[in-house]
């Protein structure tokens, strides 16, 4: 396969210079071929892929194709998939076939996508490098011994290996953003309420969004076009007139203000990540931006903000995995207590059981004011910054995370050192702003690096602007991994 | 030492909605187990939920009729707990922000009017039900009733007596079923009272321990519980014991009160806004619109049956005791112009043959248009009350129009005086005895001819008549 992009194969699908089904199997062969040693995959089910691209074949056949129809994807396996097995990368859910679509799902079958499996994950999305996933770690595509960063990491080392032309992914804290900067491809996540999260299992419900993962922002504005829109089964989901993202992408950038928040190019950040940032900041200017330092004063405050809300929210949202109704339930048991217990105890891994257990902490009585109501409050000034900020400039740059991938097992015994690589994503979800991250270069080990757009409320079509601007003029999206066995 | 006690009720009423506070499920009673139970119902990883404005127009209509301060922001909060019949392991409810606070309920207790006022009420989801029979040691869970959407209405704690207590908790029952936000289904579980119980010696200020009595599901347990639970209470404190909080629960076989869970048992149920639903907003225009539907309330019909029909309070507040009583009541009354006549069929007569039938009045063979066409025809001097039995035994049977029944079975009142005077000439004649006592001063013959007379008539001779009559021919 030459060109990869979405639009390149749903041309080839239209002009039927390929079917669907050709496509798919293109595909699954690759991920027959690399998964072993990526691990990107929990689920794939080469008869459910092929016989969604033989439906997929039919629409066009019919003319009934739409612009994506035939071109398959990969979900985070954090969606509800209608027949397929939905783990959310955890041992809880390890036999859980999911009766029914999320939104999501059925927004892209809709669109005549067919799935190609479905993708590992930090258990349940708590994580930053994939390593929490009962399914066991996923690699970086460019480095086997490197963390592909997470929770997304099946999604992303998955498009990174060409194992996929794009995938779903979720974003509570950056887990779209920041694997995708870590494994060199291209990410969004949209502003809070534009996507459904309709079965999309809920981590921590007021900061997750799910966004398209591919290689280039062309890609993911027409991802994009797939899956916002309103649903009235999630009473969080924005009724708004619909947008092609497509719209704005090969507007110039003259004029265009780009904000350098002071606070992420501070203390902690690796000296390559800075000057890969810096050299990208150049090549804007040069396409007409100018650039404005700007100050968001409270975003040092955010990850002790988000370690509060996310797993406050998560020990509640995590409460109906108790073994009765589905998934796993401890073999033996004495009491209907000792039955939790022990199911939980042995369904759940280290991290969700210590975010869990900092989340029924902060809201427990005497402590709720303290830490919940108070980091409510925070939250709200971090939201002020940005608003603040956004009367200076028309989009706000910056590394996606403060260094590049890890090698696996470095941070695992440091949970404090893993929250910290999501220092720069996790203001915009605490704000509810759209995010994204590009590629825009690689570390002296080659290993890719983030750049990170963070936008106002609704403009993720000015986002996607930029980004494809600055990817007419650098290739760093265009390349993968080589050696790839 | 004298001792007072200290009650306020926490009400749990079902909301009459047709589907699930959250998920578009039915809420109808009885279904086979989990045949009511969506993927939202059970919780499946990724679902949401969904507020069904039913169930907040309920609400608003219930704030409105007790007057109370409707909030026009009022947040659901998730309370958190694990039990099996709870699928999310978290209750949507209100704490903080409810949609109703404040408001008054007036009862009448021996004749007294008292005011008790509510602290709150606040919409929330019931959970599913355990099934601990027939499954062998093992617990089965009916989830079909997990999401009914639910009105917890709370008192202050302002009565004094079970008396009191009782009056309380029926006439806001009266009030759900009036105003259509609750079938009152008590059997069935629309309508569960909790109820807090304290006592104080006279002339304290401080409220006493209290303890809560579980999920009382009538009026009588209601009644019997709190005053097994005062004698208990005032027992142990003069045996020199302590109450010590606790949650109870009411034994309708012994008629007492046991523990279920004392204070150090109690949950900390972390409660917080549920993130997955915005703010309930009430603007301005839905609950006018609201206020504009509803009916007339039990209060102002009370007043109007007083003033318009010349009831006493406690025959208005009987007449009050449902909708359809209510109106029943007002149809006889126009009908025949007699109020209070009215109200002593609608009350005595009817409701009797209603209650020896186990019928409702919603059920009632005689219509009410019937009915008033009866004391009609007792007003204009047609029938006696004892021939009107009769003829209220027709309807009831169905027999047709009152006119047509006193027709088919000759139950007229003799009102031509040439005919009755040949009959009571008749008794005279044959009862000479009677005669000459009635004569020789011994008042009680004169009872004896008048039975004598109405005898012969069968029934028939109107009562007042037959009197004058026979004064006359003997005097």
């Amino acid at each position: 396969m030459s060109d990869t992009s979405l639009s390149a194969l749903a041309a080839q699908l239209a002009a039927k210079q390929i079917s669907s089904r050709e496509l798919a199997q293109q595909y699954l062969d690759r991920i027959a071929a690399l998964n072993p040693s990526i691990n990107a995959f929990i689920t794939v089910d080469a008869h459910k892929t092929l016989a969604e691209a033989a439906d997929a074949d039919a629409l066009i056949a019919a003319g009934k194709a739409g612009p994506l129809t035939g071109v398959p994807i990969a979900h985070k396996d954090i969606f509800c998939t209608h027949g397929w097995l939905t783990t959310c990368g955890s041992k809880m859910l390890h036999n859980f076939v999911a009766p029914y679509d999320a939104h999501v799902i059925q927004r892209f079958k809709a669109a005549g996508m067919p799935s190609l499996g479905k993708t590992n994950m930090d258990e349940f999305a708590m994580g930053s490098s994939n390593e929490t996933s009962y399914f066991g770690a996923v690699r970086n595509p460019w480095n086997t011994g490197y963390v592909p960063g997470g929770s997304s990491g099946g999604a992303a080392a998955c498009v990174a290996a060409r194992m996929a032309p794009a995938a779903t992914g979720t974003d509570t804290g950056g887990s779209i953003r920041q694997p995708a900067a870590l494994c060199g491809i291209t990410g969004l996540k949209p502003t809070y309420g534009l996507v459904s999260r309709f079965g999309m299992i809920a981590f921590a419900s007021s900061l997750d969004q799910a966004g398209p993962m591919a290689p280039s922002a062309k890609d993911c504005a027409l991802l994009l076009n797939v899956m916002t829109g309103f649903d009235p089964n999630d009473s969080t989901s924005l009724e708004r007139q619909k947008e092609d993202y497509t719209r704005d992408l090969d507007k110039p950038l003259t004029g265009l203000r780009v904000g350098l928040p002071r606070e992420f190019f501070a203390e902690g950040l690796n000296n390559e990540v800075a000057a890969a940032v810096e050299a990208a900041v150049a090549e804007l200017k040069r396409l007409g931006a100018t650039t404005v330092e700007i100050s968001l004063a409270n975003s040092g405050l955010a990850i002790p903000v988000y370690y509060v809300l996310a797993p406050a929210e998560a020990s509640s949202n995590l409460s109906r995995f108790d073994g009765v109704r589905y998934g796993y339930r401890a073999p033996e048991y004495a009491t209907l207590d000792d039955m939790y217990c022990k199911t939980r105890a042995q369904g759940f891994g280290a991290e969700v059981r210590r975010r869990i257990m900092i989340g029924a902490y902060v809201l427990s009585h005497g402590y709720y004011d303290a830490y919940y109501l108070q980091a409510q409050k925070i939250r709200r000034l971090i939201a002020d910054d940005f608003s603040e900020a956004f009367e200076a400039c028309d989009i706000i740059l910056g590394p996606t995370a403060p260094g590049t991938a890890f090698r696996l097992g470095e941070k695992s015994d440091d949970p404090v050192e893993m929250y910290l690589n999501d220092l720069y994503t996790i203001p915009a979800n605490l704000a509810g702003l759209p995010g994204m991250s590009l590629p825009c270069g690689f570390d002296s080990s080659g290993l890719p690096i983030g750049l990170q757009l963070v936008g106002n409320y609704f403009s993720e079509a000015k986002m996607l602007n930029v980004a494809h601007q600055f990817q007419r003029a650098t290739d760093w999206h265009a390349r993968a991994p080589e050696g790839l066995r | 030492m004298k001792w007072e006690t200290v009650i306020g009720l926490e009400v749990h009423t079902q909301l009459a909605t047709r589907s699930k506070i959250f998920s578009g499920s039915s809420t109808a009673f009885g279904a086979a187990p989990n045949t009511q139970a969506s993927a939202v119902d059970i919780a499946l990883p990724g679902v949401l939920p969904v507020l069904n404005k039913g169930a907040v127009e309920c609400a608003i209509k219930f704030g409105l009729a007790i007057g109370a301060t409707l909030n026009r922001v009022n947040v659901f909060d998730r309370k958190n707990y694990f039990y099996p019949d709870l699928p999310k392991g978290y209750q949507i409810s209100q704490l903080a922000k409810p949609i109703v606070e404040g408001g008054a309920l007036t009862i009448l207790v021996d004749g007294e009017e008292i005011t008790v006022n509510l602290t709150r009420a606040h919409m929330e989801e019931d959970a599913g039900k355990s099934l601990h029979e027939d499954f062998h040691g093992m617990t089965g869970i009916d989830l079909n009733r997990a999401g009914t959407p639910l009105l917890e209405i709370v008192s202050e704690p302002e009565m004094r007596s079970s008396a009191e207590a009782v009056a309380y908790a029926r006439a806001l029952h009266t009030l759900v079923t009036w105003i259509g936000i609750c079938d009152g289904n008590m059997q069935e579980g629309s309508f569960r009272v909790d109820a807090n119980v304290s006592v104080r010696p006279v002339g304290q200020a401080e409220f006493g321990t209290r303890r809560e009595i579980k999920n009382l599901n009538s009026f009588k347990f209601l009644q019997q519980a709190i005053d097994y639970e005062v004698r208990w209470q005032i027992e142990t404190l003069e045996d020199g014991g302590r109450i010590e909080q606790a949650t109870v629960l009411f034994d309708p076989d012994t008629g007492e009160t046991r523990m279920m869970r004392s204070k150090e048992d109690a949950h900390d149920y972390r409660y917080f806004p549920d993130p997955d639903l915005l703010p309930v907003k009430l603007d301005e225009e839905w609950v006018e619109a609201v206020r504009a539907a509803l009916p007339e309330l039990p209060a102002a019909m009370q007043a109007r049956f007083q003033r318009d029909y010349g009831v006493s309070p406690y025959d208005a507040g009987v007449l009050t005791g449902s909708r359809a009583l209510a109106d029943y009541f007002e149809t006889v009354a126009k009908t025949c112009g007699q109020g209070k006549l009215a109200a002593n069929w609608v009350m005595g007569e009817l409701s009797a043959t209603l209650n020896k039938a186990e019928l409702d009045i919603a059920q009632s063979p005689v219509p009410a248009a019937r009915l008033g066409a009866l004391i009609t025809r007792i007003q204009d001097g047609t029938l006696s009350g004892k021939l009107a039995k009769q003829v209220f035994e027709g309807l009831w049977e169905g027999a047709g129009e009152v006119d047509a029944i006193i027709e088919a079975r000759g139950l007229k009142q003799l009102s031509d005086s040439g005919e009755l005077e040949t009959i009571i000439d008749e008794v005279l004649a044959a009862n000479p005895k009677s005669v000459e006592e009635f004569r020789s001063g011994k008042e009680k013959a004169f009872n004896a001819l008048v039975g004598q007379v109405m005898k012969a008539s069968r029934g028939k001779a109107n009562p007042a008549q037959v009197n004058e009559l026979l004064k006359r021919k003997l005097g």
